[in-house]
Order: structure tokens, then C-alpha cells, then sequence
């Protein structure tokens, strides 16, 4: 396996792990509270539907000129990452609240309950919970699977990688009956955030005419310097978040 | 009858979906892009423009978020 494969699959099996975590919540939640049928009913529908979708547009992106290819997917994967990673160091320096998997799930399992009594046929909220979640979360995995993909002409393995990430957190989940919360979600999308902008800066400057000095290997470079440069902006957030709350401190205090 | 607002909402997400939080990030890649395509073309290594653009954009965009926080 290649560098930049390997980053490929170690970039897709993450935001796909990531992914994954989140909308397991959201099935458990629905599944619990109301009707396991229906929940799995929509996790199915929302699969099937993500699968369509990347064997649908898989193979017409692989047929668009590799040059164009890089330029307009390249964009997409830095716009992405830069999303990523711009939440990422927010979180992690402190100046966004961590996302918390339990407090998700009760917020899904009191809105399931809310949500009417449940029939002895498909309940409509269950399916529709789980089918949006899922969909929802798999769009961003989709969308990596195919950019990450195309790119290397490697759909297969981002395919691959993606699966085993789904089928880990799905056998984690369903052997301890509850949420994942403690995955480490933040250091993951701040992982995946580094991957996407490297792997993104990347492709997005080759598609639009530029030379990299040592071809792939500039990767190498690239994907530590743009981790080394996010790490400084945490630190600066951090002492920023410091500061902000030493002054707010000094100001309840002062009579 | 109902297209309209079907396909406002479609719009919205495929807008909230691409472009996230911060609209600025996503016209700084475009800037960068264009940027390098022009410098590319006048036969100059243009490599380094995309990564300093967009590591710009990026601190921009986390000062100003940690700012409104603050």
C-alpha cells in the first residue's frame, strides 16, 4: 500500500468511524424507546439508500478528467476540512462545548417519547429517525468515500475502509447496549479535519496547474505541517479562552 | 405547487452541507484556487499559495469564532 493510500484509508475509516458513532446514537435512542423493527427498518432504507448513491456517482466520477477531477473535488475536500478542523480546534481549545454523546442520547430518547404511542405495526417515528440519521451522518461519509476515492481510482479500498469502520462501532454498540461516549469524537475530527485539508490542499493546488516539489511525497509534508499549524491555533484559542474567562472572573468578583 | 419550498430546502442543505459554518473558508478556497490557477499559468511554482491561503482563512475564521465566544 501507498502513502497516500494508506492515507486514504486511515482518513475514510475515521470520518467513518466518527460518523458512525453519531447516528449509532441516534438508532439506539429510537430503537430503545420505541420499536427496534422499525429503527432497523430505517437504518436498512438509509444504507441501501448511501449505497445507490456511491454506486450511482463512483463511477462517473472516475470517467471525469483526472485534472478537473483534482481541481473541483480537491476545492470540496479543503472547504470540508477546513470545517472540520476549524470545529475541531474550537472545541479542543476550549471555546466550544465538546459534543457529548450521552446528553445526545437522552435528548433523542425524551423527544421518542414525546413523539406519541408506538402501534403494532412500523412506527412511522422510529423509521423516519433512523433513516434520517443515518442518511444524514452517511452523506459526509459518502462524500469522502467518493472524493477520496476517485481521486486515487481507489473506490474500492475507501469503500472497504469505510465498511470495517461501520461494522467496528456497529459490533461495540450492539455488544454494550449504549452509546459510545467514550470515544475520543473530537481528537478523531480533528484527525480526519488534518487529513482532508492536507489531502485537499493537495489535489485542489495540482488541479489548478501547480507543481508539488517531490510529487506524492510532498504529502509527507504537508499532512505533519498543517497538524503542527492546527496544533498552535488550539494553543492560541486556548490561552485566548483563558484569558476571557480570567477578566470574566474579575469582573463577577469585583464589587 | 409545493416545488418551490421542496426546492429551497434542498438548496439550503446543499448549502449547509458544502459550505458549513463559515462561508468565509469556503470563498477562501476559491480565492486560493483561482489564485493558483493564475499563478500556475504565468509558468511561476505556485504550490505554496493554496496551503498559505488557506491556513489564512482558517486562522481568520477560529479567531473570529473564538472572539464571538469571548
Amino acid at each position: 500500500m501507498t502513502g497516500p493510500e494508506l492515507g486514504l484509508a486511515v482518513s475514510v475509516f475515521l470520518a467513518c468511524a466518527v460518523e458512525s458513532v453519531e447516528a449509532l446514537t441516534i438508532v439506539l435512542a429510537v430503537g430503545t424507546t420505541r420499536s427496534w423493527r422499525s429503527a432497523l427498518t430505517g437504518v436498512g432504507a438509509a444504507v441501501a439508500a448511501l449505497a445507490a448513491l456511491t454506486a450511482v456517482l463512483g463511477p462517473a466520477l472516475t470517467s471525469v478528467p483526472l485534472q478537473s477531477l483534482r481541481l473541483v473535488v480537491g476545492g470540496l475536500l479543503l472547504i470540508f476540512g477546513l470545517q472540520w478542523l476549524r470545529k475541531a480546534i474550537l472545541r479542543a481549545g476550549g471555546s466550544k462545548a465538546l459534543h457529548d454523546e450521552l446528553a445526545a442520547y437522552e435528548r433523542e430518547r425524551n423527544a421518542a417519547r414525546g413523539a406519541g404511542a408506538v402501534g403494532s405495526g412500523l412506527d412511522p417515528y422510529a423509521f423516519a429517525i433512523a433513516f434520517k440519521g443515518v442518511l444524514l451522518e452517511g452523506l459526509e461519509v459518502v462524500f469522502i468515500v467518493l472524493t477520496f476515492g476517485a481521486n486515487q481510482h481507489r473506490i474500492g479500498l475507501a469503500a472497504a475502509a469505510a465498511g470495517v469502520a461501520v461494522l467496528l462501532v456497529t459490533v461495540v454498540g450492539v455488544a454494550i447496549h449504549a452509546p459510545l461516549q467514550r470515544v475520543p469524537e473530537n481528537t478523531l475530527k480533528f484527525v480526519v479535519g488534518v487529513m482532508l485539508t492536507s489531502f485537499g490542499t493537495f489535489w485542489g493546488a495540482e488541479g489548478a496547474g501547480a507543481h508539488w516539489p517531490g510529487g506524492d511525497a510532498a504529502l509527507l509534508v504537508l499532512v505533519p505541517a498543517t497538524l503542527l499549524f492546527s496544533l498552535c491555533l488550539v494553543t492560541a484559542v486556548r490561552r485566548k479562552s483563558r484569558d476571557a474567562d480570567t477578566m470574566a472572573s474579575q469582573v463577577t468578583v469585583r464589587p | 405547487m409545493r416545488l418551490v419550498p421542496r426546492l429551497r430546502a434542498l438548496a439550503l442543505f446543499v448549502w449547509d452541507f458544502v459550505v458549513g459554518d463559515d462561508w468565509r473558508l469556503a470563498v477562501g478556497v476559491a480565492v486560493g484556487l483561482a489564485a493558483t490557477a493564475l499563478v500556475a499559468a504565468a509558468e511561476v511554482a505556485a504550490w505554496w499559495l493554496l496551503p498559505a491561503l488557506a491556513g489564512t482563512f482558517l486562522t481568520i475564521s477560529v479567531w473570529r469564532a473564538s472572539k464571538a465566544r469571548g
